[in-house]
């Protein structure tokens, strides 16, 4: 599928964000405004849109509360745009079904790439059990991991990271959906064995574990396993 | 009338009588005086009003006799009130509306209004003043309220007629106030009053016009007010006394204080009786009036003999008791009548003859002085008011007896010299002996006792040594002569050596003033804060005096506080009124003045050309001690001192303030014209290279256009990451920076730290060495990956293009030190602490860009992780920066 021709809803209350936004979009998508949540919850039921851009600070309702008033009846894609302290809202809107973010200022390059991602994710792909990005590549099936050919022994649990982090390839995870998905729901907040995990994994598979190519480390949020 | 006889139980006498006479106070009707200080502050009113709440509780009230004025209020007021109908009285064919008192009699109300007590009736009427007809009223068990204005009362005639200059004919003896039940003190600011007659809702009979404006005037009416104020809390407290007296309670009142007033023909007399009555007043004391009939007053002029007389009625008016005693000696009958009736406090006016007269005639005022036994003696003059006497120091009054007995045994031991010598050398020659005996008396013993001194000599001299030895008489008549020169030297040298040695006392106690005040001032020169001069101050004043000092300043809003005291003096807020009064008024108060003598510390203002800048207060430790007069001076001069010191401190804390704002606003200046400079300019790329492309006129090729972008958008980037580090300093400023500390992973920091950089790095080759093994060290991820950020970014900015920058992690002394190398040109030494202050940038020759904020907000987030900073120039060229996390 194309990745172009999509319908994108774009909720932001800045006239000039949203006039960027439209200017942008526009020429490869159709583009739909909201200058608040409730104009934006109206056109999703309406129009019934492929992907949702939607802005933190909306003056009538939060963009959490947005988030999860959708969730409560839609998988659509939701990308969320906010400013770069605000750290606790943005894991807090992940982890209520936002699928991405973006921190402001950003670049029009980073939020094509990750409306390509998110969009991608929500149709179903052909079961591939291999996964490839760069020189990493991942076999489902057989849970193997190669890197440049070589193969890479990870344990149990790197091994579910990993294979976590392809799944949404390109795509941000929170740490608490990380440790949630694999240690269970009682480890939520133990972010430093996540952490001590990612470093392990890093070393194994990245060229160089202090600059690492693949693992992203998003900062406050989570990690991102980079797809090229 | 006091009660006690020794100071413990109640006369029991005593008690019976005034059981008794509170039983006829039972019948007798109560009083209620609405007291104010001047017409029109609203007493009638006020007298209204509460007529009208009592006739609310049912009590029958009727009105006697009411001047509203024809105010309207007023006559509001009368209205539901029954009055009792007007008598009128014939006079010189006017009739006069008076006070009915028999229709109020038969009518017996519980309680009858009677406006103006001091109001003389017509004549004709059953009393010539209106309050001997309430006291009818009074006797038959009726209550009045009535009105007054405290210029009416008999003993502040003369003080009301200075102030006012006007004299007021009616008034009432002290007596009725003194026997009231209640006063009631209507107040009203002299502002409000004055605003009311403009208004004119105050009365004024036209033909008083003129006389009444005069008397509206402010500082008269305050006057005025403060009278009315002092005369209603001295009933209070008298009150109070009577009670505790009732009780038994042990007072802290004088013990007994007895007045007694001489009269005498002169105007002076007056004057006396009434300064008595107020000392009487102030002291709680029984006082008597006494004139002394001696034989050549008997040829006095009628006018004389009508003035002692009415001096002698006022004097029983105003409460005295008065006596008439003939006699030969008026100083001798004073004090012997003094001694027999326990008196204290003798008061007497001072004369007026010249001083010639009074040398050759005598005068009371000195014989009463000479002789006057512990009884203290007041002079009242016709202008101030009464002065104590001073007793001049030679004399040392206390114990004269023995230095006599002293003097006596000085002449007998140079009669005895005298006797051994005798042999040996002429008569004539012993005078020397004499002679020295009395320079001895006169130096020691002082000015009574050397003159006895002479006096013995020259007797035993002609006794013992002249022909015929053992006789008075003398044989060879040339030694008259020398007991003359002997008396008369004898004489004169007692003068003078005392003379001499007062001077000597005095010169000794001036110096010793001074050298305290000179130690005072040097201290106090030294010292600059106020602390330190507050401590010289109690330090010095406390050793010099022996006394405890506070010192009381005031606050930022004005009002005085305690600013420092000796230690274990508290102070009360009774004291501290006071002192807030002499710091207003700037005037010493409170012990040993005119002003409050009853507080326990003596507050004297601390003055400047500027004004008063606090008070100084001082106790002593003894309750009974007083400064000498000599000490009151030399306190002046200290609290001068002070106050110089303390406006000293105050005006170089100013100027210091002054400075401090002077420099933060030129720092704020500088500072936002910077910021508002690093702001600008990359917008002054973004906004040239956006209109530029706008520009259809412009014809740019690619290249060009792609330049332009590739600027606008870097300058955008740097424009975004200096409002973060503005925005992060601000946080930082206001402490709203939360650390969230959680273990973190020390290459994951350095991966996403330069992840973070991404396109600034550009060809910089970045080496990095992080120490396997670190322990975990728990910080804030986000928090310490942007100081990373910073000091790397700081790294690559002061390097060339392509020069290394080196990433060093490891763990040392109890800290994770991350090091940031670089090959730049290093920093001067002087500037190695600086770099990390706010907007600090090295002085370099090529423009540095940035704000210099990145460093100062990696120090203050370091810093708020317990860590610490520091950077040091390379042996071979370039800088290191460590950042230090504290492992625990």
């Amino acid at each position: 599928m194309a990745d172009t021709n999509f319908k994108i809803l774009v909720v932001d209350d800045e006239r000039a964000i949203r006039r960027f936004l439209v200017v942008a979009l526009a020429g490869q998508h159709v583009v739909f405004e909201a200058a608040n949540g409730e104009e934006a919850l109206r056109i999703v039921t309406l129009e019934r849109p492929d992907l949702v851009i939607l802005d933190m600070g909306l003056p009538d309702m939060d963009g959490v509360e947005v988030t999860r008033r959708l969730r409560e009846w839609t998988d659509i894609p939701i990308i969320i745009i906010s400013v770069r302290e605000r750290e606790e809202d943005k894991i807090a809107a992940l982890d209520a079904g936002a699928d991405d973010y973006l921190t402001k200022p950003f670049g029009i390059g980073e939020l094509m790439a990750r409306i390509r991602v998110a969009i991608r994710r929500s149709v179903p792909s052909a079961d591939d059990p291999i996964f490839q990005t760069g020189e990493l590549s991942l076999d489902l099936a057989r849970r193997l991991v190669t890197v440049r050919g070589k193969q890479v022994g990870l344990t149990p649990i790197e091994y579910d990271i990993l294979r976590i982090l392809a799944q949404h390839a390109g795509k941000v995870l929170t740490h608490h959906h990380l440790l949630n998905m694999i240690w269970g729901a009682s480890y939520e907040n133990q972010t430093h064995l996540l952490r001590v995990n990612i470093s392990n994994l890093r070393a194994k598979i990245e060229d160089d574990a202090s600059r690492p190519k693949y693992i992203l480390t998003e900062l406050g949020v989570g990690y991102r396993l980079k797809s090229f | 009338m006091s009660l006690k006889i020794d100071g413990a139980r109640p006369d029991p006498d005593k008690l019976l009588a005034r059981v008794q006479a509170e039983e006829a106070q039972e019948m007798r009707g109560k009083l209620k005086i609405f007291l104010g200080y001047a017409a029109g502050v609203g007493k009638t009113y006020a007298m209204l009003e509460a007529a009208h709440q009592r006739k609310n509780d049912g009590v029958d009230i009727v009105i006697g006799y009411i001047e509203t004025h024809k105010r309207a209020e007023t006559e509001a007021l009368v209205t539901g009130l029954e009055i009792i109908p007007r008598r009128q009285v014939e006079y010189r064919n006017v009739q006069i509306p008076e006070m009915d008192i028999d229709a109020i009699l038969v009518r017996k109300p519980r309680l009858v209004l009677v406006d103006e007590l001091a109001h003389t009736n017509a004549p004709g009427s059953r009393h010539p003043k209106r309050y001997q007809d309430v006291g009818e009223l009074l006797d038959s068990g009726i209550d009045v309220y009535t009105t007054l204005n405290i210029q009416h009362l008999e003993s502040l005639n003369d003080i009301v007629a200075q102030i006012t200059g006007a004299l007021v004919r009616e008034t009432i003896p002290d007596s009725v106030i003194d026997n009231v039940t209640d006063i009631v003190v209507i107040d009203l600011p002299p502002e409000e009053l004055l605003t009311r007659l403009k208004e004119g809702k105050v009365y004024i009979p036209e033909q008083a016009q003129r006389a009444i404006e005069k008397f509206f005037r402010k500082g008269n009416l305050t006057a005025l007010r403060e009278m009315m104020m002092r005369r209603a809390a001295e009933r209070v407290d008298n009150q109070m006394r009577a009670y505790m007296r009732n009780e038994s309670i042990p007072g802290p009142w004088a013990a007994g204080e007895r007045l007694l007033v001489c009269i005498s023909p002169g105007t002076i007399s007056e004057r006396l009786v009434r300064t008595a009555r107020r000392l009487a007043d102030e002291l709680n004391a029984k006082w008597y009036a006494v004139y002394v009939e001696t034989p050549d007053q008997i040829k006095l002029s009628q006018e004389k003999r009508d003035r002692v007389a009415n001096m002698l009625q006022l004097a029983e008016v105003l409460g005295a008791r008065s006596v008439s005693i003939p006699a030969s000696s008026v100083s001798e009958v004073v004090l012997d009548y003094a001694h027999r009736h326990n008196v204290t406090k003798i008061i007497v006016g001072k004369p007026l003859r010249p001083h010639w007269q009074e040398l050759l005639r005598g005068s009371v005022v000195d014989e009463l002085i000479h002789s006057n036994g512990g009884i203290d003696i007041y002079i009242v003059t016709h202008e101030a008011e009464p002065v104590k006497p001073q007793v001049p120091e030679g004399w040392r009054p206390h114990q004269p007896w023995p230095r006599y007995i002293w003097a006596s045994l000085l002449a007998a031991a140079a009669t005895g010299v005298s006797a051994l010598i005798f042999p040996f050398i002429s008569p004539t020659n012993l005078v020397i002996v004499y002679l020295l005996a009395v320079v001895l008396s006169a130096f020691y013993l002082g000015r009574g006792p050397a003159v006895l001194t002479s006096i013995l000599s020259v007797v035993a001299f002609d006794f013992f040594f002249i022909a015929p030895q053992f006789t008075m008489a003398v044989s060879d008549t040339e030694y008259l002569l020398t007991f003359a020169g002997l008396l008369a030297v004898g004489l004169i040298i007692s003068h003078l050596t005392a003379l001499v040695r007062e001077q000597a006392d005095a010169a000794q106690s001036h110096e010793a003033q001074t050298v305290a005040l000179y130690e005072l001032g040097k201290d106090l020169t030294v010292t600059a804060k106020l602390n330190d001069i507050a401590k010289t101050v109690i330090t010095q004043i406390g050793q010099t005096f022996g006394r405890d000092v506070a010192i009381f300043l005031p606050d930022e809003s004005g009002l005085l506080k305690v600013y420092a005291a000796s230690p274990g003096l508290t102070i009360v807020d009774t004291e501290l009124a006071v002192a807030d009064w002499s710091y207003q008024r700037g005037q010493a108060a409170g012990r040993g003045t005119d002003t409050l003598p009853e507080a326990s510390m003596r507050y004297q203002p601390l003055r400047t050309s500027r004004g008063v800048v606090g008070v100084l207060g001082v106790r002593p430790a003894d309750a009974g001690h007083y400064l000498t007069h000599d000490q009151r001076r030399t306190l002046d001069a200290f609290a001068n001192q002070v106050a110089m010191a303390i406006e000293r401190a105050r005006l170089a804390e100013q100027a210091r303030q002054a400075e401090i704002l002077e420099i933060t606003d030129k720092l704020q200046s500088a500072l936002l014209n910077s910021i508002s400079h690093d702001l600008r300019t990359p917008l002054v790329s973004i906004t040239g290279a956006l209109s530029s492309l706008r520009d259809e006129s412009f014809h740019l090729d690619d290249a060009s256009r792609r330049s332009l972008l590739d600027t606008a958008h870097e300058e955008a980037d740097r424009l975004n990451r200096l409002v973060g580090n503005l925005l992060d300093m601000t946080r930082l400023e206001a402490g709203a920076v939360r650390v969230h500390k959680e273990i973190c992973d020390v290459q994951d920091l350095v991966g996403s730290a330069l992840e973070q950089m991404n396109g600034r790095i550009g060809k910089h080759p970045i080496n990095i060495d992080i120490s396997q093994n670190l322990p975990n060290v728990s910080f804030d991820f986000i928090l310490i990956s942007r100081v990373l950020v910073n000091v790397i970014d700081n790294a690559l900015k002061y390097s060339d293009a392509e020069a290394p920058v080196e990433i060093h992690a490891q763990a040392a002394n109890g800290f994770l030190e991350i090091a940031v190398a670089d090959r730049g040109s290093g920093i001067p030494k002087e500037d190695l602490t600086k770099i990390f202050d706010k907007f600090y940038r090295v002085q370099r020759p090529d423009n540095v860009i940035g704000t210099g904020l990145g460093l100062a907000i990696s120090k203050g987030i370091i810093e708020a992780h317990n860590g610490f900073v520091a950077a040091e120039n390379r042996p071979d060229g370039g800088t290191i920066i460590t950042l230090a996390l504290p492992i625990r």
